[in-house]
């Protein structure tokens, strides 16, 4: 067996962590070795979310981590959830965004939009495990624009009574709640767009898997329905308001997704490196070729970036000054630097690559979804535009 | 119950390590530490016999420089339920120097049971456990992979080549622990959090003297290299030659 993973720290990032961020990380890199390794790659061969690992990420505090012990969280600081987040992705993009999921699209709105009584009653039961959510804003027609939604809340006497069709969900059929993000107003009206809190078991509400992926095999992706689909009025989350409570959340998310991105890329790096090693060719290790160290150079160098640049983020989001334009720049630049970091390692492994028993070709076609989701790498690339020129190119 | 644990700060051994310039010691440089594997162990053979206690406290105890309360955390992290750092700049290699502080400190601790690590993983003495116990006048059982308390009295398994041995003893006493209890758990996020609020003594090693001392750390020779004799049934008759009179294995 492959001795366990010890990380990449080419210019002792580790001595910029606390201790406590360092033990964080330490627990969540021992238990993805011991719990997800063993098993990821069935899990993406069969294309199916290893739900036995919920309870144990349950038990050591993986979901919304950085949210307060007063509702059952760990209370952590945002370099630390990082750190949960890089490692988890270290094992698998999948396991990456079940948390992500959980923690930062459904826990997060239900803590910053959320009424107390709502998050007195979800966030305990997110953060065990109890209950599995999931994040409803794509629409089939609807994804880099999500404030074209269609998807409308009309109030009745009864309720809300939600129409319409989400697309691209993950964690959609196994999830027990969903945060559905629907128009209460007029179809053009970005600003009447407001969070509800749907049960699954909610009459008019369905899910069901999205077949056929090529990437993100391990993870759950939905497409969910809602037909005539009523919930009472203490359903909508009361401090949502406009396409600008939605992006809140996938500022929270795609920081993580940040930190993960450098997770997935050291696992590559780490495995071309120890491969670069041992497979003797022409006589000697291929690692001692120019062209191989070429592509162990150009990842460790990226990677490093990387850290860095991510680190110094997540400083900003404890300080309380981070702005969305700066994770953009994070997501685009990581996510694009783990595609590339995952590519030539595969091709470092030669025909070994292609085999699920090495891990760069999983990380590599997973990286792909990750490169859309969470606002395409394109999205940012126009985002950081606008940011500079003041211009918006969308 | 009330169960001291005595935990050693050590270098993880199955990272690349290189003997410092005396010759004496590792080179520190890129070494990442830990608790010894087998302590690590003993706390979790602590917190278990608590939790099934229903009450009772686990106290983890370390010798070193300010660099133990690292690993002393890491153990409240897990669970214990609070720490004792005895102060010293060095641990001596000597196992009877370190026992003497410790059983200095648990001595009148009122301690049920004291657990040690089979041994540490980085000096492989054995000898501190059985050490202490001594000083401190109490039984000892060494190397166990089972612990049951009932009624002020305890019954440990040991593995023996090709059998098990089980023992009973009066408490209090010296445990030391083998692998076979359960795997030490991981800290906890909360816990790790929780672990910063938990009391941690720093008070000064009372070590005895060291009549040990290393000499020289050194690795073992390279192995001499194989030997290509010929290819096929033509190199039979001087491979057996050679594996009668130079290898003297037939
Ligand atoms: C595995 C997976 C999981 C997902 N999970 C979730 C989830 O949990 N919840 C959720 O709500 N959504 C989820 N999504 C949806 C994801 O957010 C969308 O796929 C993403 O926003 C892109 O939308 P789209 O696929 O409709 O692509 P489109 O928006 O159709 O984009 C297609 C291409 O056009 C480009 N493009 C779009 N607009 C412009 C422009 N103005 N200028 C230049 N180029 C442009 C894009 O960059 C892209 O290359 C998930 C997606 C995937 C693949
Ligand atoms: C799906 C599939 C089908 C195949 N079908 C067949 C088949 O039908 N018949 C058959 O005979 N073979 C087949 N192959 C084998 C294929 O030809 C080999 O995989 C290929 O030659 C590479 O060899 P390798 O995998 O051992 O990689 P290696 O030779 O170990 O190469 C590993 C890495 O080192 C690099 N490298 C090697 N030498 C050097 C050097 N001197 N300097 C710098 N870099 C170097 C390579 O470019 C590569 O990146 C198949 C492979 C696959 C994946």
């Amino acid at each position: 067996m492959a001795n366990a993973f010890v990380g990449v720290d080419f210019y002792d990032v580790d001595s910029l962590l606390s201790e406590e961020e360092r033990a964080v990380r330490d627990t969540v890199r021992a238990w993805v070795e011991e719990h997800l390794m063993p098993i990821i790659g069935d899990a993406y061969i069969e294309g199916e979310f290893p739900k036995q690992l919920i309870p144990g990420m349950a038990d050591l505090g993986f979901f919304g981590a950085n949210l307060p012990e007063e509702y059952g969280c760990a209370g952590l600081n945002n370099v630390s959830y990082g750190l949960i987040m890089q490692e988890l992705e270290r094992g698998d993009s999948g396991i990456r965004s079940f948390a992500s999921v959980q923690g930062a699209l459904v826990m997060y709105p239900i803590f910053a939009f959320g009424s107390e009584e709502q998050k007195k009653h979800w966030l305990p039961r997110l953060a065990s495990g109890e209950e599995i959510g999931c994040f409803g804003l794509t629409e089939p027609d609807y994804g880099s624009n999500p404030g074209g939604m269609i998807t409308t809340a009309k109030e009745t006497t009864d309720g809300w009574l939600l129409n319409g069709a989400k697309m691209w969900i993950t964690n959609g059929s196994q999830a027990t709640v969903s945060i559905i993000w629907a128009k209460t107003g007029a179809i053009d009206d970005t600003k009447s767009i407001r969070g509800f809190i749907v049960p699954a078991s909610t009459k008019g509400y369905t899910a069901k898997d999205q077949k056929g992926k090529l990437s993100l095999r391990a993870s759950d992706t939905s497409e969910i329905v809602l037909q005539d689909c009523l919930v009472p009025k203490d359903a909508i989350l009361p401090k949502s308001g406009g396409i600008k409570s939605p992006l809140m959340c996938l500022t929270q998310a795609r920081y993580g997704i940040a930190w993960g991105g450098i997770g997935a890329a050291m696992a590559c790096y780490d495995e071309a490196l120890s491969y670069s090693k041992e497979r003797i060719m022409f006589g000697k290790p291929i690692g001692q070729t120019q062209l191989q160290q070429s592509r162990l150079a150009e990842m460790l160098t990226e990677i490093t970036k990387a850290q860095l640049l991510t680190l110094q983020l997540g400083r900003l989001k404890d300080r309380g000054t981070m702005t969305p334009d700066q994770v953009s720049l994070a997501k685009r630049n990581n996510i694009n630097m783990a595609c590339e970091a995952a590519r030539e390692a595969r091709r470092l492994l030669g025909a070994n690559g292609i085999l699920a028993e090495y891990h760069s070709m999983r990380h590599m076609a997973n990286l792909e979804s990750v490169y859309t989701y969470e606002g395409t790498h394109d999205m940012h690339t126009l985002i950081l535009g606008q940011a500079v020129t003041g211009l918006p190119a969308f | 119950m009330k169960i001291a644990v005595c935990i050693k700060r050590v270098p993880d051994m199955d990272l690349r390590f290189a003997i410092g310039a005396g010759g004496k010691a590792l080179d520190p440089v890129g070494l990442k530490f830990d608790i010894a594997d087998f302590d690590g162990y003993a706390v979790e053979a602590g917190l278990r016999l608590v939790e099934s206690h229903g009450s009772g406290e686990v106290v983890v105890v370390s010798i070193g420089p300010t660099a133990v309360q690292e690993t002393l955390r890491k153990a409240l992290g897990m669970g214990a339920h609070r720490a004792i750092h005895l102060d010293a700049a060095e641990v001596p290699f000597d196992g009877m120097s370190i026992a003497t502080a410790l059983a200095a400190e648990l001595k009148e601790g009122g301690y049920d049971l004291v657990l040690f690590g089979r041994m540490a993983t980085d000096s492989a003495n054995q000898t501190v456990g059985p050490m202490a116990a001594h000083l401190m006048g109490l039984p000892c059982v060494t190397a166990i992979s089972k612990l049951d308390i009932a009624n002020g009295r305890g019954t440990a398994e040991r593995q023996l080549e090709g059998a098990t041995e089980t023992m009973e003893f009066p408490m209090p006493a010296v445990v030391t622990i083998d692998e076979g209890l359960g795997r030490p758990r991981l800290p906890s996020l909360k816990g790790i959090m929780a672990a910063k609020k938990k009391p941690l003594e720093v008070k000064p090693a009372q070590l005895g003297a060291a009549n040990l001392t290393v000499d020289v750390i050194a690795f073992p020779p390279d192995r001499p290299p194989g030997r290509i004799i010929g290819e096929g049934a033509d190199a039979v008759p001087e491979l057996i030659r050679l594996l009668q009179t130079e290898a003297k294995v037939l």
